[in-house]
C-alpha cells in the first residue's frame, strides 16, 4: 500500500486541528499566557450565568521524590524550603516525624524550646496575616481602593505609633526564632530527640520582656478587631453572608482535654453540626485522610477516608473538611489558656454559636489564636526548665518509619517518612495545610463566581470578591505551589457557552 | 527627578526571599521612599502588559528570585532582562538552582507517578493524572507542562550581579540596593557578599584544627555536639568551601553550614572543593578503610550540592528523558 495518502491525510488533519485550537484560544499565546500561581477558568451557560468555575493550581515541585536517598536528619531543613512563609511549620512537623522515626522522646527542656519557638512562630505569622496580608481588607475596609488595602493603609487607620508597634513586635518575635534556629527563614534547630541549641540564662531577661509585650500585643490586636470590624454592622453582614458560608467538617489538633494545641496532641474532626467524627494520632493518619485527584489541577484534594470522596458537596454527610483557625476553634472544646478561652467564648457568642461556618470568620479566629500563642510563650519563658542545657537526647533505635503532625498557621500539616536502616529516605509523603482546604477553597471560588456573574455581566469586582474568600483561608500556595498568600497572583478567564474566551482578568 | 524604578520578581521559589525583603522591617519604609517599585507580585498589583509596554532598560534594577523551571518563568526572565539595566540573581535558587535543583536527579515521570499513583494517602483507582488539556462537557481546562530540568537564572539570561543565600540576609539586600542607587557598582558578575570562606566569620573559628585527620564522619543526630568547630567533631560542615555573609547563622544555631551561599570566587565547583578537602584528610589509606570512613556521608549529592546542583559541573542526571 502506498503510505503517502494516509500521511498527507494525517498532516492535513493536524493542521486543521492546530488552526481550530488557535481560533479558540485567540488571546492566549505562549508569551502572554502567564499562569501565575493560581488560575480560575469560568464557564458560562446560554443565559450568561455560571455553569462551572474551576480553581486550578498549575505547579508541582516534587519534594517527596527529590527527598529520596537523603539522610532523614536533613529533612527538617530540606522540607522547610517547601515554603518560606511557614518554614517553621514544616521544620517542626519534620522534626517530630524524626522523633517517631528514631523512637526517641525529646528531653523535657528540648520539647519546651520547640514549643516556645513554635508558639512564637504562630504569633508572628498570624500577626503578618492580620496586619499585612488578609486583614487590611477589613481594617482599611473592603471597599477601599486596592492601593490602600495594605500595611501602609493599616498604619493610616490605626496610627503611626501603633503601626510601628506591629512592625517592631514582629521583628522581636522573629529574633527569638533566630536565636534558637540560627535564622528565622529556614531555621535549623530541629533534630530527633530535641533541639540543637539551649537558652543561656543571661539571655532570658529580654525574652521575658518580649513575652509580656507579646500578650499585650495580642490583646491590643483583639481590641482593634472588635472596634473596627465587629463594631461595623456592614462588616458583620459581609462575614455572615451566604456567599462565604460552607457547611463542611472541621479538623484541628487538640490536647487531652480537647483544647486547641498547635504543637502536639491528637487530630480531632467534627461534622458540620459540631459532633466528633474521629480523633487520631499521627501514626493513624492514613486511616482517616485520603487524597482525590482531578485532571484539571496539580493540587490534590484531601477528604475523610472513612466517608469516601463524594464530590464538591457540603452538608451533614460531606467528606470534605476544612483546616486553619476557623476549623481549629470548631474542632476543639476550648482554648488552653485563660485569656484565649475568654476570647473563644465571646467569639462563638458574637457569631451565633458553634460551629461557625463563615469562611471570613477565619480572621477573627486567627486573633483568638494569637492570644493563646502569646500566653503560651509567657508560660514557657517563665518555666525554670527553659534554661536547662539538657536539650537533646541521642537516638539509639534503628529507624524504619515515622510520622509527625503540627498545626501550621494555615492548618494541619502531615509529614511521613520511611527509611532504610541507615536512616536514608525511601519514601516521603507530605500533606500540606492548604491541600486540606483545597476542596473547600474550590467550592468558595465556584460560589463566589456564581454569586457575582449573572446574565453574562462580568465585573472587575469578581477577583476582589473571590480573592477575599481566598485570603480568609490564608492559603499558602507557597506550600501547594510557590506563591505567598496575600496579593495572590491570580488569573481568571471567562468562557461563554460556545466555550470561547470572552474576558481575562489578572492580578498579582 | 523621577525616582529610579526597581522590580522584584519570583520564579520557582518558596517565598522566603520575599520574606527577607519584608524583614527589612523598619528599613523597608526608607527603601519605598527613594525608589519606585514597578513590579512586586507579592505586595502589589501587577500588570504584565504594563511591564511589556515600558521602554527597554527603563527599570534600573530587577531582583529576581527562584529557579527557572517552566517556559513561563523563562519568558518572564527574558522580559525582565530586556526591561532592566541590571538584572540581579537574588537568593540561592536564582544563583545556582537551590534546593529545587536537587530534582535534577529525578525524571518528571517519577514525580507524577508518586504523587498521583503511589503515595500512601492516594485514592485514585482510575489513575487520573492532571492533564495539560482536559475537556469536561465541552469545557476545556489547561495546565502548563512540568519540566525535567531546573536551571539557574544565568543559564537562561545574562545576569549582572548575584546576591547569594537561602535566603539572603536583609543586611546584604540593603547593601546591594544601596550600591545600585548610589552607583557604586562592583565589576559585572560580582557576588554581593564577602569573598572569603564562612570559617572567617564563624564563632567556632578558634577551634578549627590546622591539621585534621578523619577517622570517621558523624551525622548531626548521632552525637551531642559542643561549641567547637564541627569538623573537629567529625561532622561535615560546608564552611571551608562556602562564602561568608550569613553571619554564621546556622553554626550560631548549633548546626553545621550546609553551603547555601555557594563558593568564593576562587572556587570553581563548591561540591568538588569540599569533597577534595575532606577526602584528602581521611586517615585510612586502604580502600576498605576509606569506604568505611566515607559511609558516614551517605548522600554526597545532597550534602555537597544541596543548593548548587543545577549550576554545578554535574548539573543533572545524564539520562533524564528529553523535554516533552
Amino acid at each position: 500500500m502506498n503510505p503517502e495518502p494516509p500521511k498527507a491525510w494525517n498532516e492535513a488533519g493536524a493542521r486543521a486541528n492546530a488552526a481550530y485550537q488557535q481560533k479558540r484560544h485567540v488571546s492566549i499565546n505562549p508569551i502572554t499566557r502567564l499562569e501565575g500561581h493560581g488560575k480560575i477558568d469560568v464557564f458560562l451557560d446560554q443565559n450568561g450565568d455560571v455553569e462551572r468555575a474551576y480553581f486550578q493550581v498549575p505547579e508541582l515541585r516534587g519534594f517527596e521524590v527529590f527527598s529520596l536517598g537523603r539522610p532523614a536528619e536533613d529533612m527538617p531543613q530540606i522540607t522547610s524550603r517547601i515554603c518560606g512563609v511557614c518554614p517553621t511549620a514544616h521544620h517542626m512537623a519534620s522534626t517530630k516525624a524524626l522523633d517517631d522515626l528514631y523512637k526517641v522522646e525529646p528531653t523535657s527542656a528540648g520539647r519546651k524550646i520547640r514549643e516556645l519557638v513554635y508558639n512564637t512562630f504562630m504569633l508572628e505569622d498570624h500577626a503578618l496575616h492580620v496586619f499585612v496580608l488578609g486583614g487590611p481588607d477589613f481594617i482599611v475596609g473592603p471597599q477601599a481602593p486596592a492601593a490602600e488595602r495594605n500595611i501602609v493603609g493599616v498604619i493610616g487607620k490605626v496610627g503611626l505609633e501603633a503601626g510601628k508597634k506591629v512592625i517592631s513586635t514582629r521583628r522581636r518575635l522573629r529574633e527569638l526564632i533566630s536565636y534558637f534556629g540560627g535564622k528565622v527563614i529556614h531555621p535549623v534547630l530541629g533534630l530527633p530527640g530535641g533541639v540543637s541549641k539551649a537558652l543561656k540564662a543571661g539571655d532570658l531577661a529580654k525574652f521575658k520582656q518580649l513575652a509580656k509585650d507579646g500578650v499585650e500585643f495580642a490583646e491590643w490586636t483583639l481590641a482593634v478587631l472588635k472596634q473596627i470590624v465587629l463594631g461595623n454592622s456592614d462588616y458583620v453582614k459581609l462575614i455572615t453572608s451566604d456567599a462565604y458560608t460552607h457547611k463542611t467538617c472541621y479538623m484541628g489538633q487538640v490536647d487531652e482535654k480537647n483544647r486547641v494545641n498547635f504543637y502536639d496532641g491528637k487530630v480531632r474532626v467534627v461534622d458540620c453540626n459540631g459532633k466528633e467524627i474521629c480523633k487520631f494520632t499521627a501514626q493513624q493518619y492514613r486511616d482517616y485522610v485520603a487524597e482525590h485527584v482531578e485532571p484539571w489541577s496539580y493540587m490534590k484534594f484531601t477528604f475523610l477516608k472513612p466517608r469516601g470522596w463524594k464530590g464538591f458537596e457540603e452538608g451533614p454527610d460531606t467528606s470534605i473538611y476544612s483546616v486553619a483557625p476557623l476549623a481549629r476553634l470548631n474542632a476543639a472544646d476550648g482554648m488552653a489558656t485563660p485569656k484565649a478561652q475568654a476570647a473563644y467564648e465571646e467569639y462563638f457568642k458574637t457569631l451565633g454559636g458553634k460551629p461557625v461556618h463563615f469562611t471570613l470568620a477565619n480572621h477573627y479566629a486567627r486573633v483568638v489564636e494569637m492570644i493563646q500563642a502569646a500566653e503560651r510563650i509567657e508560660e514557657l519563658i517563665n518555666d525554670p526548665e527553659i534554661t536547662s542545657p539538657d536539650v537533646r537526647r541521642v537516638p539509639t533505635a534503628t529507624p524504619t518509619e515515622g510520622m509527625g503532625i503540627v498545626e501550621a498557621p494555615r492548618g494541619t500539616l502531615f509529614h511521613h517518612y520511611k527509611t532504610d536502616e541507615r536512616g536514608l529516605i525511601t519514601m516521603a509523603n507530605m500533606i500540606v495545610a492548604t491541600a486540606n482546604n483545597a476542596a473547600r477553597i474550590a467550592m468558595s471560588v465556584d460560589r463566589a463566581a456564581k454569586g457575582l456573574i449573572k446574565n453574562g455581566n462580568v465585573t472587575d469586582g469578581l477577583l476582589n470578591m473571590v480573592e477575599m474568600a481566598f485570603r480568609a483561608y490564608d492559603p499558602c500556595l507557597g506550600c501547594a505551589t510557590h506563591a505567598l498568600p496575600g496579593q495572590m497572583p491570580l488569573i481568571a478567564r471567562i468562557y461563554d457557552y460556545k466555550r470561547e474566551l470572552v474576558q481575562e482578568i489578572r492580578q498579582g | 527627578m523621577p525616582k529610579p524604578k526597581v522590580a522584584f520578581y519570583w520564579c520557582a521559589s518558596c517565598g522566603g526571599c520575599e520574606e527577607t525583603v519584608v524583614d527589612l522591617a523598619e528599613d523597608i519604609l526608607g527603601v519605598v521612599e527613594v525608589v519606585d517599585i514597578v513590579l512586586w507580585p507579592v505586595a502589589m498589583d501587577f500588570k504584565y502588559k504594563d511591564i511589556e509596554a515600558m521602554p527597554d532598560k527603563s527599570i534600573v534594577a530587577t531582583l529576581l528570585n527562584g529557579a527557572i523551571r517552566s517556559t513561563e518563568q523563562e519568558e518572564m526572565a527574558r522580559l525582565m532582562r530586556r526591561k532592566s539595566q541590571f538584572l540581579i540573581a537574588y537568593g540561592a535558587c536564582a544563583v545556582s538552582g537551590g534546593i529545587p535543583g536537587m530534582a535534577n536527579q529525578f525524571p518528571r515521570e517519577q514525580i507524577l507517578k508518586f504523587n498521583y499513583e503511589d503515595c500512601p494517602t492516594i485514592a485514585n483507582e482510575k489513575k487520573v493524572r492532571p492533564q495539560t488539556s482536559f475537556t469536561e462537557e465541552g469545557r476545556e481546562t489547561t495546565l502548563p507542562q512540568l519540566h525535567n530540568v531546573v536551571r539557574s537564572l544565568d543559564q537562561v539570561v545574562d545576569v549582572d550581579y548575584y546576591v547569594p543565600g537561602c535566603p539572603p540576609t536583609p543586611k546584604l539586600t540593603k547593601l546591594a540596593v544601596t550600591a545600585l542607587l548610589e552607583g557604586k557598582l562592583p565589576p559585572k558578575g560580582s557576588v554581593i557578599a564577602p569573598d572569603i570562606a564562612l570559617c572567617n566569620e564563624c564563632p567556632r573559628k578558634e577551634t578549627k584544627p590546622n591539621d585534621i585527620s578523619f577517622v570517621e564522619f558523624k551525622r548531626p543526630h548521632q552525637l551531642l555536639m559542643d561549641d567547637k568547630c564541627f569538623l573537629a567533631q567529625g561532622v561535615v560542615c560546608m564552611g571551608p568551601a562556602t562564602r561568608s555573609g550569613c553571619e554564621a547563622a546556622c553554626t550560631t544555631g548549633g548546626m553545621p553550614c550546609t553551603g547555601c551561599f555557594g563558593g568564593t570566587s576562587r572556587v570553581h565547583d563548591q561540591g568538588m572543593k569540599i569533597m577534595s578537602s575532606l577526602a584528602a584528610n581521611v586517615a585510612a589509606k586502604d580502600e576498605a578503610g576509606i569506604a568505611k570512613t566515607l559511609a558516614g556521608i551517605p548522600d554526597p549529592i545532597g550534602t555537597f550540592y544541596r543548593y548548587g546542583l543545577a549550576k554545578s559541573t554535574l548539573r543533572r542526571k545524564v539520562n533524564l528523558p528529553k523535554e516533552a
